[in-house]
């Protein structure tokens, strides 16, 4: 029993990076579809990412050891992360380390090398990406951590597979303050993947690029990681958002073969309509000056923080 | 009570909450004024809920008078008054979202510890709607002490008067003559704060108060 849910788990890792790059394919995808383009297939990702793993690596001159360690860390943490939090079955054995705190700490830890390496060679790009990465992490953290005080004073854990459970029982009723940690945590989703109004994943244009900029200076396999890295970290943003606000259809621990293929199947379903959506928002909506950026995050907190407020003046009356 | 009933209160009420944070964050007219109709309409929703709660005929008065005076006929009123004053285009400095934001999740704050435990031991749904009104209220004085355009400042106070309905549904409701001379002295503060407003342009060539403080203070040399 014990060894079939180890499989289970190691198939949890194997199918957030298998799919990491489908998924952006398919943002991308609907994207043109929106545009009335024909666009590449939602498949070309991985073709990029083949291709860049077969180039050779170019070092700048000034490079240090951290520039060339740097992906392979920010790879591993986004992997983790993205692996820890219950995609299609919860109650893993891996599941007590699933955290929502430890995957803050991951995605924390991730960008804190991603900002160094931008710095590290000494170009100017890289120097503004990572001061503003900085400026937006240092406002979207403090908003994803009030959106998970207000979820573990609910479910009373951080751990997202009791939470999953917790979410699944009619207990939890209509709850403004759930509505308002969705609202922040979408927010902070937008902010953190480099999505639309903050920053735009499809532009080297000097003045907006943020993420661009951090990562001008990589090639080759380096850059597939870190490519690969940043899908990641949407597909885990889309599981959180599953996972916590829509559990429906997850397997739970123990079940069935079949209860696992459904899990999966809707999963699938579930980043594919979190696809949909985050493509439409993004078409229909226009890029925010950088000086921005700090009311769109800002409002995330304040929600973030009205959310846990409301939350004494609930049921528990 | 049922659970499921309660919710719906307190969604509604809460989305008011809400709404009147949304009223602090708009620097322009036009989206001040949508808001505002929004709030009105939720107020509408959540003073037509409590009367089919607590089966008070009298309260859907209450609420038919909101979703016609409040949510329709004042901010289209204002619509039209902000258009033939051309200060539709004019952005309005908000001092900062962050200031803004902390004060009035700090009031949130405050109208929840002050009226939880003085409402102890009464029914929930009237404590919450207390205490989500009086949260309402301190946000439309929050909105009224930090604008300078006289429309924000009318915004400000109706959406005040909102949270006043919302206590008083919520305490068993208020007696029906009451609530319509409330409702008629809102419309008639409307028509004077509309004379006004012309008034004071014709006065002052604009209407933002920090130009009527400078005047002000120059008389007073």
């Amino acid at each position: 029993m014990a060894l079939i849910d180890y499989l289970v788990q190691g198939c949890q890792m194997a199918l957030v990076l298998l799919l990491a790059p489908l998924l952006t394919g398919w943002v991308r995808w609907v994207k043109a579809r929106l545009l009335r383009r024909r666009g590449p297939s939602p498949l070309q990702p991985y073709r990029d990412l083949f291709k860049l793993l077969r180039k050779d690596v170019i070092l700048a001159d000034s490079a240090s050891w951290l520039f060339r360690i740097a992906p392979y860390l920010i790879f591993a943490a986004l992997w983790v992360a993205a692996s820890l939090a219950p995609t299609f079955a919860g109650g893993l054995p891996f599941s007590w380390t699933a955290d929502l705190i430890a995957i803050v700490a991951l995605l924390g830890t991730a960008r804190f090398f991603l900002a160094l390496a931008g710095l590290d060679v000494g170009t100017s790009f890289g120097g503004i990406g990572s001061s503003r990465e900085m400026m937006i992490a240092s406002l979207a953290e403090p908003a994803m951590l009030m959106m998970v005080f207000t979820l573990s004073l609910l479910a009373g854990t951080t751990e997202l597979s009791a939470v999953a459970h917790f979410m699944m029982t009619a207990h939890v009723g209509l709850r403004m303050s759930l509505g308002l940690s969705l609202m922040a945590l979408v927010m902070v989703a937008i902010a953190e993947n480099a999505r639309i109004p903050v920053d735009n994943p499809a532009t080297h244009l000097e003045l907006t690029m943020v993420h661009e900029a951090m990562v001008l200076e990589y090639s080759g396999r380096h850059l597939a990681l870190i490519e690969l890295g940043a899908a990641l970290k949407l597909v885990l943003y889309l599981s959180l958002l599953g996972c916590i606000f829509a559990p429906w259809g997850m397997a739970m621990a123990g079940a069935g073969l079949n209860a696992y293929l459904i899990g999966v199947a809707v999963y699938v379903a579930k980043l594919s309509a979190g696809g949909v959506l985050l493509a439409l928002f993004e078409t229909s909506i226009a890029k925010m000056r950088v000086f921005r950026v700090d009311q769109f995050l800002g409002a995330a907190l304040m929600l973030g923080l009205l959310g846990a407020l409301l939350l004494f003046v609930s049921r528990s009356l | 009570m049922n659970s499921l009933a309660f919710d719906i209160a307190h969604a509604l009420a809460g989305s008011m909450v809400v709404l009147s944070f949304l009223l602090l964050y708009q620097d322009r007219v036009y989206a001040l004024l949508n808001v505002f109709a929004l709030h009105s309409l939720a107020l509408a929703l959540a003073v037509g809920w409590q009367a089919y709660l607590q089966e008070a005929h009298h309260l859907y008065v209450t609420a038919v008078v909101a979703l016609l005076f409040k949510a329709i006929v004042i901010p289209t009123a204002l619509h039209r008054i902000v258009r033939q004053l051309d200060i539709h285009r004019t952005l309005e400095v908000v001092g900062g979202v962050g200031r803004d934001m902390l004060a009035g999740a700090a009031l949130v704050a405050l109208a929840i510890m002050v009226m939880l435990p003085v409402t102890e031991g009464s029914n929930p749904l009237a404590r919450q709607d207390l205490a989500f009104a009086l949260a309402v209220i301190l946000l439309g004085l929050l909105l009224m002490v930090n604008r300078h355009n006289a429309i924000s400042l009318v915004i400000g106070f109706m959406s005040l008067e909102n949270g006043l309905v919302l206590a008083a549904a919520g305490a068993l409701g208020m007696p029906l003559v009451v609530e319509i001379s409330v409702a008629f002295s809102v419309l008639i503060a409307l028509i004077v704060i509309g004379v006004f407003l012309f008034r004071i342009r014709e006065r002052f060539d604009s209407v933002d108060m920090q130009a009527m403080d400078t005047f002000r203070e120059g008389r007073r040399k």
